[in-house]
């Protein structure tokens, strides 16, 4: 790993100043996505501006019809909260799922937004779930906000300070891993609420996808059976070693048959 | 006093330091003044090496040295040597190209050592290897067996066309023919055996320190054989007489094989340390880890088995291409020839086989033992072409074998081997109640109704361990005798430090061993300690690998042991002035026969140093040593019987039973015996539904880290049963066969023919491993289609 | 060179350190403290495991300076080596362990659950144990200690 200058500000201004003077800076919440990527070296910013000492990003606020989340809030107490299980349990079984035990105490629901990786599961639930990212400048939609494999609209020196869920009147996540990295093959995060019904996709294509024909298809029966015969176009989709394009078209109608099952 | 001798679960003595985080692992040794390596490696499968340029790195900060494969061509540094040469079946010698320690003018596989950098820190060297700039010509390359031996594949040596290492042979060609062109049935399987990564968690360090006053080397290292290590690298790499080299190889974070071979790592710090005279570090990173640890299996087979019309065998028929990778590793050529070829009797009267093996050179990292070595490879072709011509005859799957079964012992094979004991009738046995074989059917039906096929699969099998009667092994090509030595000294007052050439990286031999010395002295554990890992301490020794270290290992404490009591007796006789031949030892006690004197053995210990009254032409002392050379291999032998559960949906394959009922030999200690029954488990599973090293096509690995190689977690598996038959060893002095490889023998081909019983209602016959998701969930496509 | 200072096993430490070491470089090679282990660089072997303000995380893949003013504890904090915490001695009771590199992780991982779940079901120990690898045991005799150290320390 290359080195560099490390910040620890406790406020989003020193934050954001410190971002000002870098030459090639980087914002590390947990550092569970960075860190792993510049011991890879395939990231080497100058600086490193630490979010984790920022109270301003932390706890999570509930107040029935949304739940939003501090941007430096842990997958581990995401899991843990009373507020979210309430609220929206599918959001709390989500972030018990997300990599292991140790992962889930550092990592953040704001780092992995930022990083955007296409198989990771937060990018589902946002869609899905039909979230707002809250910056320190703005407010974008999830749909808007995931734009390709670790792209996303987010400028340089912009941090992410909370993430907003509205609560739905149900919603379910069904995951199938890949065996040896734990990452979704196939993640499909299934909800209907006033941001109506929504089927979003992590990890078979190279970015969160929602599946039109099955939204339809469950708008007019919220039902398993409802979804018989709806696939989505292998085409669109990564193929691995281990996963082909085929393989994942097929998980993607099993994991959102399974999610519609496990919205009761 | 409790019993802590031969049979008692006696807790490990080893475990506190491990608990406690005490323990001292290669990478925790740090020594004075010491530099740190980073290597530079080929990022290339294979390629012409045009231009190496260190100028930079040099000039980096902290930079101590940089050497290339010319700085150690120029100083004399030879090719790291095979320790076991298989011939062509025709007598002449395989071809056996240098490996050098940094590549020579080209490279052969991604991970191949290039350019050492050396500095002051470890952050320094890896920096400054970034520095230099290596010109590599791409020229094709081959990772896979079975394309390396076409006509048009890339030739990876000058010296080995065709890729060809050797072609092996064993069996009676002509007498086979016959056998099948007269048999009612004969059936077929074409086969892979996936290559595997070992993947022991202590990733490999080595540590090398010179003293100049002395021009002694001291090499620190994660080495499974410190011994053979001094021997190869001593003799063959670096020329340092072996009085003048000391290899340490002490607290070891596990090793399957892994860490028996000599690697150019540890040649290179050694070597660097006495130019630098400095001690020179490195510890590999897990990445480097997938690139350079010496990989496993990764055979391509064709069997054939001829039966007659009543099930029994009348002759077995295989080819085999075995990957060697671009180099030749320490006991490769062996692992396929004489560790796998040898065993495909199996447990069966079969009266003729024909088994010919093809080493080929591959662009891929160097593959040699990994946990069974050969000898999962052997029994999972034949076990499941039993389970093939068990469906296809219409027998049971436990009958055909039972009907085929050794039940006469010593039984020479047609292959070689003589098996000493066994019962595997009996074992079969013990595994069906284990594994509830009768009642499957029911739990079959009640899966089906869950929408869940449902399969069970046996295996069973021999192996062949405690490597190896010297003789034998010389004739069939290693390099070195296979003996082991162990060297009892009592002190003063009677305890016991016990020194073996065995090497423990978790199997709890400062306890075992302590164990067999209780046994014999008549003393608790707490008066023992074992020593072992330091070429400065332990006389000699040839390692642990193979399941040898009770086998030979505790065979030469037994020998020493003898020693001692003879020694004893002689001691005591004066003592209690009566003649040697009258005076037993039994329980700590010397004795006279039919008197009542007695002494103990500690007054014996204190004589034998305080020799104030002591017999003449005696000397003193109590510490005795034994060289044992095993007569035959021991062989240990299970059935394994797997259960599993599919979601036709997913193709994912939950195992939802394992058992495993091993004759093992006599058991020292349960406990350990257990733990080491899972953990060969825990391998085996991960063989048949987990574990794949992939390369492409242009030989870049595929599977370089945890990310995309799958390592058994704790969620893949459900608690395991398991159970012994015992039949003991008749040709050494503990009755011991030896249990560190029998659950990674047995276990893949129990686990893919309960995959395959869960399918063949859709007509499946062969699954090959590892049975992945998307693999199972295709052969359901394409069956139901 | 910035400074990090810290509690590590009950006691205060300060170092300068160059701003790119990890939280296990400065535990090991700082503090001499070699019982937390590296088996792997993509954080999903667990060997490097310690606590970090009471819970569980991968040393491994933390900057020794987001730890500073934390209370870290190492599994030498455990044991003084002579008597062992009721969790190392279920560990060596029910032969947790077989070359003991993975066993420190394994076992701070593990009391981060006690911790929160005084008596976990199999089901729970294993799938807690998703980001520890052993390569010796085939993890039976780990769920069997992690059970019986959780029903001695109190569970």
């Amino acid at each position: 790993m290359e080195n560099f200058e490390f910040h620890g500000p406790s406020t989003l201004d020193q934050a954001l100043a410190a971002m000002g003077a870098a030459e090639d800076g980087k914002f590390m919440a947990g550092g569970q996505s960075l860190l792993p990527v510049m011991k890879l070296e395939l990231a080497a910013p100058s600086d490193v501006i630490s979010l984790a000492g920022i109270e301003a990003l932390r706890g999570i606020e509930a107040d029935g019809t949304t739940v939003t989340i501090g941007s430096a809030v842990t997958h581990a107490e995401v899991h843990e909260s009373e507020a979210v299980r309430q609220a929206i349990p599918a959001l709390a079984d989500m972030a018990g799922g997300i990599g292991d035990p140790q992962v889930r105490n550092r990592g953040t629901i704001g780092g992995a937004v930022a990083h955007a990786d296409p198989a990771a599961d937060y990018p589902a639930a946002l869609v899905g779930l039909g979230a707002t990212v809250v910056t320190d400048r703005r407010e974008i939609s999830a749909e808007d906000f995931f734009q390709g494999m670790f792209d996303t609209p987010l400028e340089d020196d912009e941090i992410i300070t909370a993430v907003r869920f509205p609560v739905p009147e149900r919603a379910a996540y069904a995951k199938f891993a890949n065996q040896a990295s734990g990452y979704a093959i196939a993640g499909v995060m299934v909800a209907s609420g006033d941001a109506g019904i929504r089927v979003a996709v992590t990890g078979a294509g190279s970015c969160v996808f929602r599946v039109t024909a099955m939204e339809e298809a469950l708008a007019a029966d919220f039902s398993a059976a409802a979804l018989q015969g709806i696939a989505v176009d292998s085409g669109d989709l990564i193929s691995e070693p281990d996963a082909s394009a085929e393989y994942r078209a097929h998980l993607v109608s099993v994991m959102a048959r399974r999610a519609v099952e496990a919205c009761g | 006093m409790a019993n802590e001798g031969i049979g008692a679960a006696v807790r490990r003595k080893e475990d506190a330091r491990f608990l406690t985080g005490r323990a001292n692992y290669t990478d925790d040794i740090n020594r004075p003044g010491q530099l740190y390596m980073v290597l530079v490696r080929s990022p290339e499968a294979h390629a012409e090496l045009v231009r190496i340029d260190t100028a930079a790195a040099e000039a980096a900060d902290g930079v101590v040295a940089v050497f290339t494969g010319a700085d150690l061509e120029a100083d004399g540094v030879g090719g790291i040597p095979c320790a076991w040469a298989v011939d062509h079946e025709d007598g002449t010698p395989m071809a056996e190209p240098v490996h050098p320690v940094l590549a020579q003018g080209r490279v052969r596989h991604v991970g191949d050592p290039v350019v050492a950098v050396i500095a002051e820190t470890k952050a320094q060297a890896r920096a400054a290897a970034g520095l230099v700039d290596v010109e590599y010509q791409p020229v094709p390359a081959i990772a896979d067996v079975a394309g390396a031996v076409e006509s048009d594949a890339p030739q990876i040596w000058d010296e080995a066309p065709g890729n060809i290492c050797f072609k092996f042979g064993i069996g009676d060609a002509e007498a086979v023919d016959a056998a099948f062109d007269g048999a009612a049935h004969v059936v077929t399987l074409d086969l892979v055996n996936n290559r595997l990564i070992p993947n022991a968690i202590e990733p490999r360090a080595a540590i090398g320190e010179f003293e100049p006053t002395s021009g002694e080397y001291t090499l620190y290292t994660t080495s499974q054989n410190p011994h053979v290590i001094r021997l190869l690298m001593g003799a063959f790499v670096l020329h340092i007489p072996e009085h003048k080299l000391r290899v340490i190889a002490p607290d070891v974070g596990g090793a399957f094989g892994s860490k028996i071979f000599h690697y150019a790592e540890e040649a290179l710090v050694t070597w660097a340390s006495g130019k630098l005279a400095l001690p020179v570090k490195w510890t590999a990173e897990r990445s480097e880890s997938f690139m350079s640890d010496a990989h496993g299996r990764d055979h391509v087979t064709h069997a054939e088995l001829a039966l007659d019309d009543e099930g029994m065998f009348l002759a077995l028929r295989t080819k085999t291409l075995a990957n060697l990778g671009a180099y030749i590793s320490t006991f490769g050529p062996a692992v396929p020839t004489y560790m796998h070829a040898v065993l495909f009797a199996g447990c069966y009267t079969t009266p003729v086989i024909r088994a010919v093996v093809h080493g080929v050179f591959t662009n891929t990292v160097p593959v040699d033992a990994y946990r069974g070595a050969g000898r999962p490879e052997a029994t999972f072709m034949l076990e499941r072409l039993v389970d093939i011509a068990a469906r296809k005859l219409g027998m049971s799957r436990v009958e055909i074998r039972r009907k085929n079964f050794i039940k006469d012992f010593p039984y020479q094979t047609p292959v070689a081997l003589e098996y000493d004991s066994g019962d595997y009738g009996g074992t079969l046995d013990v595994a069906l109640e284990l594994g509830s074989w009768n009642d499957f059917e029911t739990r079959r039906e009640e899966a089906r109704a869950r929408g869940k096929f449902r399969g069970i699969g046996l295996s069973t099998f021999i192996e062949a361990c405690g490597a190896a009667p010297s003789a034998l092994a010389g004739q069939l090509g290693a390099r070195a005798g296979l003996f082991e030595v162990g060297q009892v000294r009592v002190h003063p007052t009677g305890s016991v430090t016990v020194f073996t050439g065995s090497h423990s990286h978790g199997q709890g031999h400062e306890t075992a061993f302590a164990q067999i010395v209780c046994e014999a002295l008549g003393m608790s554990v707490d008066q023992v300690d074992v020593v072992h890992g330091d070429t400065g301490r332990v006389p000699f020794g040839m390692g642990t690998y193979g399941s040898r270290s009770l086998a030979v290992g505790g065979s030469a404490i037994q020998k020493a042991l003898e020693k001692i009591i003879a020694k004893g007796k002689k001691i005591a006789a004066h003592m209690m002035e009566a003649s040697e031949g009258d005076v037993e030892f039994a329980d700590g006690q010397f004795t006279v026969v039919g008197t009542d004197k007695s002494t103990t053995f500690g007054e014996v210990a204190l004589t034998a140093y305080v020799p104030h009254d002591y017999p003449e032409g005696l000397e003193p002392g109590l510490d005795e040593t034994a060289f044992y050379d095993p007569v035959n291999f021991t062989y240990p032998a299970g059935a394994h019987i797997a259960e599993v559960e599919i979601d036709p949906e997913t193709g994912v394959v939950e195992l939802v039973a394992l058992s495993a009922a091993d004759d093992v030999g006599r058991i020292i200690n349960p406990m350990i015996v257990e733990g080491q029954m899972h953990g060969g488990m825990a391998q085996g599973v991960g063989q048949a539904l987990l574990e794949a090293c992939r390369y492409d096509d242009d030989g870049q690995l595929l599977t370089g880290s945890y990310m995309n190689y799958t390592m058994p977690r704790a969620t893949n598996f459900p608690f395991f049963a398991t159970g012994h038959n015992i039949t003991h060893c008749t040709h050494n002095p503990l009755g011991v066969k030896g249990v560190g490889e029998v659950g990674a023998i047995g276990v893949p081909a129990a686990v893919i023919n309960a995959v395959v019983d869960a399918l063949a209602h859709l007509g499946v016959e062969h699954v090959d491993m590892p049975a992945t998701p998307e693999k199972v969930w295709r052969i359901i496509q394409d069956a139901t289609a | 060179m910035p400074t990090v200072s810290m509690t590590v096993n009950g006691k205060q430490v300060s170092a300068d350190v160059e701003a790119r070491t990890l939280l296990v470089e400065f535990i090991r090679e700082h503090l001499d403290l070699t019982g937390t282990h590296v088996g792997c660089d993509t954080s999903q072997c667990g060997a490097c495991v310690v606590h970090l303000d009471g819970r569980s995380v991968k040393s491994c893949t933390m900057l020794a300076l987001e730890a500073d003013g934390a209370e870290v504890t190492t599994i030498e904090s455990l044991s003084n080596g002579v008597e062992l915490h009721p969790m190392q001695a279920a560990f060596k009771e029910h032969h947790g362990l077989q070359c003991g590199f993975c066993t420190p992780g394994v076992v701070m991982s593990v009391l981060d659950l006690v911790s929160r779940n005084p008596d976990p079901s199999e089901a729970e120990v294993r799938d807690w144990l998703e980001g520890n690898l052993c390569r010796c045991t085939g993890y039976h005799n780990i769920i069997k200690s992690v059970q019986a150290g959780a029903a001695a320390m109190g569970g």
